[in-house]
């Protein structure tokens, strides 16, 4: 008898504690990432810097313990990234995964953490999945997604005269769903695709297939690859001569660190969508500076300025939970609007898509370019809830149609 | 005819062109690999990581040392050569009595180690290298447009591939290099120096490669991952030219990257694969090699 009172007693303290609840006495984020391969200059140890910064610069702690961040390298392979988060959310008492690229590892993982009720911060990975049929009442979307790109480059080109589209496509998933979603939001904006070829993945040579574009007519070459096709893609379209005689390039997911590597001479004139541009405002640069110092003077990606964005907003829904329980946490993030250097009045929808303004930029020449990473101008800015695609279109099991 | 292909003559003549250009890579690797095979036996996988060795110290030289695109054509060879050089030395001879799985091994291990160096270093996005001057810009032909840098490194490919079959075919140096491979106690006991020829052959199979990577660095961006994405490919075209055969790796070398060429304007998904499939074939009908002697 006295021993179950010492029980109510104790559950009671434990609810209504003015300190809040701290599994494990420490709020633990794990950064899980390609550390060393084709993804490691886009996300990489730079993500790291970006989620330690959002720690330091909120104090440290949260409810009074101390916030700790660990990683790793996932390879790019979901079987490597499986048993990390297991051992991590097992063993180590991770609260929130974040970072995470490529798409078929984020869906390993939003599914791990679905489970095991943890929090999964996703910054770098692609697919618009992750808050369609593949979404996790506690996985959040943060900074872009293959639709939002395929939108609004797609749109905007084909409503500045490019009405008429020739496809060079990665032959893998991402590459075919970038082109589907593309091709989809030319025609719908009035335009019309005149073909597509499927390059091998990966591939270093694009000569024939940019050859085959060119004989196309069409007046955007729309590039459905990433990183190094890409790069490669782009450099060999401006050695032909393809940009010079008229046709614009579209890259439909590059950056900023991708144009760093291939110069301005190459990638002048390029349109392309980011979630994220350092050089926007003061509050912008003010940031991106510090990140730049920390990083090997390498300034920030959409994705790293997302991962700080992220673990940020993270930290303040625990401060507001008084708990670091993942759906309590998860219903503060969506209540509480993001503010701050890299969102304006960004919200968190139901099914995990965080919903911010989109920037259509166009690469700037080497003459307009005045300081280092003077890389883009801004054309337009893309507004979320035009960007981003509706939340009854997604297949969201968790969305009541 | 060519409509009935569905296909305009300008685009079959562009594809053969380009076939050809990355024929000029094929050609200048296989054939550093095949002098490798030829007189030391080994299998060297190292040879995609001594190219991309190339591109990153043509890269160094103009990035750090303000050394342009001309002068590290000549410095670039020579400095890798040198590196294959102190391999050979230091590591290679040590095989020299063993299995040619041993050396394939060791080169596989040492390509993953400079690989994973220069991935961590430098990431993977790559670096930037501009054509010179001179070669910028290109030619408005009749079916396509042809950067005169492209047209360069057909020619010179050429003229390297032919130079260095005519040292082995035609002069004095290439009678000892064949004699060699052929019985090293015997030609050892006439008075040449096999063991220094060894070393000055790995290093001259290297430089090749290193060549190739300072041709390559405009074209493709200078990336880690350059020499593995291409090495597989290299390795077809030696085996279908016969191992070891100068001539057929050269020939071989060409005709593949036409082939390839006219995949990617009928089947452009098959077309990393077609080599494959010659490959294939080509050990069915004949095992050793188009050009190759049977063992």
């Amino acid at each position: 008898m006295r021993k179950g009172l010492a029980g109510v007693a104790l559950a009671v303290l434990t609810v209504t504690s003015a300190f809040g609840q701290v599994s494990g006495d420490v709020v633990k984020l794990g950064v899980l990432n390609d550390q060393s391969g084709v993804y490691a200059d886009l996300a990489g140890p730079g993500s790291v810097v970006a989620a330690k910064m959002a720690v330091e610069d909120f104090g440290g702690k949260v409810l009074g313990k101390p916030i700790e961040v660990i990683f790793a390298d996932h390879q790019n392979k979901p079987d490597v990234a499986t048993p990390i988060v297991n051992q991590w959310i097992d063993v180590d008492n991770v609260d929130a995964i974040v970072d995470v690229p490529t798409s078929s590892v984020a869906l390993a993982v939003q599914e791990i953490t679905k489970n095991k009720n943890r929090i999964h911060l996703n910054s770098t990975a692609g697919t618009s999945d992750l808050t369609g049929k593949a979404c996790s009442p506690t996985g959040i979307h943060w900074t872009y997604d293959t639709y939002a790109l395929a939108n609004s480059t797609g749109k905007a080109l084909t409503k500045d005269g490019g009405d008429t589209w020739y496809f060079i496509v990665a032959d893998y998933a991402f590459g075919h769903a970038l082109e589907k979603d593309t091709s989809a939001a030319v025609e719908s904006a009035g335009g019309k695709v005149l073909g597509a070829v499927n390059a091998p993945f990966p591939n270093q040579d694009f000569s024939s297939f940019l050859l085959q574009a060119q004989s196309s007519g069409a007046k955007v070459i729309g590039l459905a690859n990433a990183g190094g096709d890409m790069i490669n893609a782009i450099k060999q379209a401006h050695e032909f001569g393809i940009t010079d005689a008229g046709q614009r390039l579209a890259g439909l997911l590059v950056f900023i660190s991708d144009i760093n590597s291939l110069g301005l001479e190459t990638t002048k004139g390029l349109v392309l969508t980011t979630g994220f541009y350092w050089d926007r405002n003061d509050e912008t640069r003010a940031w991106s500076k510090r990140f730049a110092e920390r990083n090997e003077g390498r300034m920030p990606t959409m994705v790293q300025a997302g991962v700080y964005s992220a673990v940020a907003h993270y930290l303040k829904a625990i401060a507001a939970a008084g708990t670091d329980e993942a759906k309590a946490v998860m219903a503060k993030m969506r209540e509480i609007p993001v503010n701050d250097f890299f969102a304006k009045n960004g919200r968190v929808r139901a099914d995990g898509r965080m919903v911010h303004d989109m920037y259509l930029v166009q690469v700037k020449t080497p003459a307009e370019s005045k300081y280092p990473w003077d890389y883009y101008k801004i054309l337009r800015v893309v507004p979320g809830d035009e960007a981003y695609r509706p939340m009854d279109q997604g297949n969201c099991p968790l969305v009541a149609k | 005819m060519f409509e009935m292909l569905g296909i305009s003559p300008q685009a079959l003549f562009g594809q053969l062109l380009i076939g050809l250009i990355n024929g000029a890579f094929y050609a200048i690797l296989s054939l550093g690999l095949s002098l490798i095979f030829g007189l030391l036996n080994i299998i060297n996988f190292a040879h995609g990581a001594q190219y991309m060795l190339g591109a990153f110290v043509a890269w160094y030289l103009l990035a750090y040392v303000g050394i342009g695109y001309w002068p590290a054509l000549i410095v670039t060879p020579l400095l890798v050569g040198l590196v294959g050089m102190a391999t050979e030395r230091l590591l290679l001879r040590r095989l020299s009595r063993l299995d040619p799985i041993y050396g394939l091994l060791l080169t596989f291990g040492l390509a993953l180690v400079i690989e994973g160096v220069f991935r961590h270093v430098y990431g993977v996005s790559g670096q930037p290298y501009a054509p010179p001057a001179s070669l910028s810009g290109g030619y408005r032909l009749e079916f396509m447009f042809l950067p005169k840098y492209r047209a360069w490194v057909v020619v010179v490919s050429l003229a390297v591939c032919l130079g260095t079959w005519l040292v082995i075919e035609k002069t004095k140096l290439g009678a000892y290099l064949r004699a060699a491979t052929e019985n090293p106690t015997l030609v050892q006991a006439f008075g040449v120096n096999v063991p220094v020829m060894v070393t000055a052959t790995y290093g001259f199979g290297v430089a090749l490669a290193g060549f190739a990577g300072v041709l390559a660095a405009p074209v493709y961006s200078v990336n880690p991952l350059m020499g593995s994405n291409l090495i597989i490919v290299v390795f077809a075209v030696v085996v279908i030219g016969g191992m070891g055969s100068i001539l057929g790796s050269i020939i071989t070398g060409f005709s593949l990257g036409l082939v390839e060429g006219l995949t990617k304007v009928f089947y452009p998904e098959a077309s990393n694969t077609a080599v494959f499939i010659i490959m294939a074939v080509v050990l069915l009908l004949r095992p050793a090699g188009l050009f190759g002697k049977a063992a």
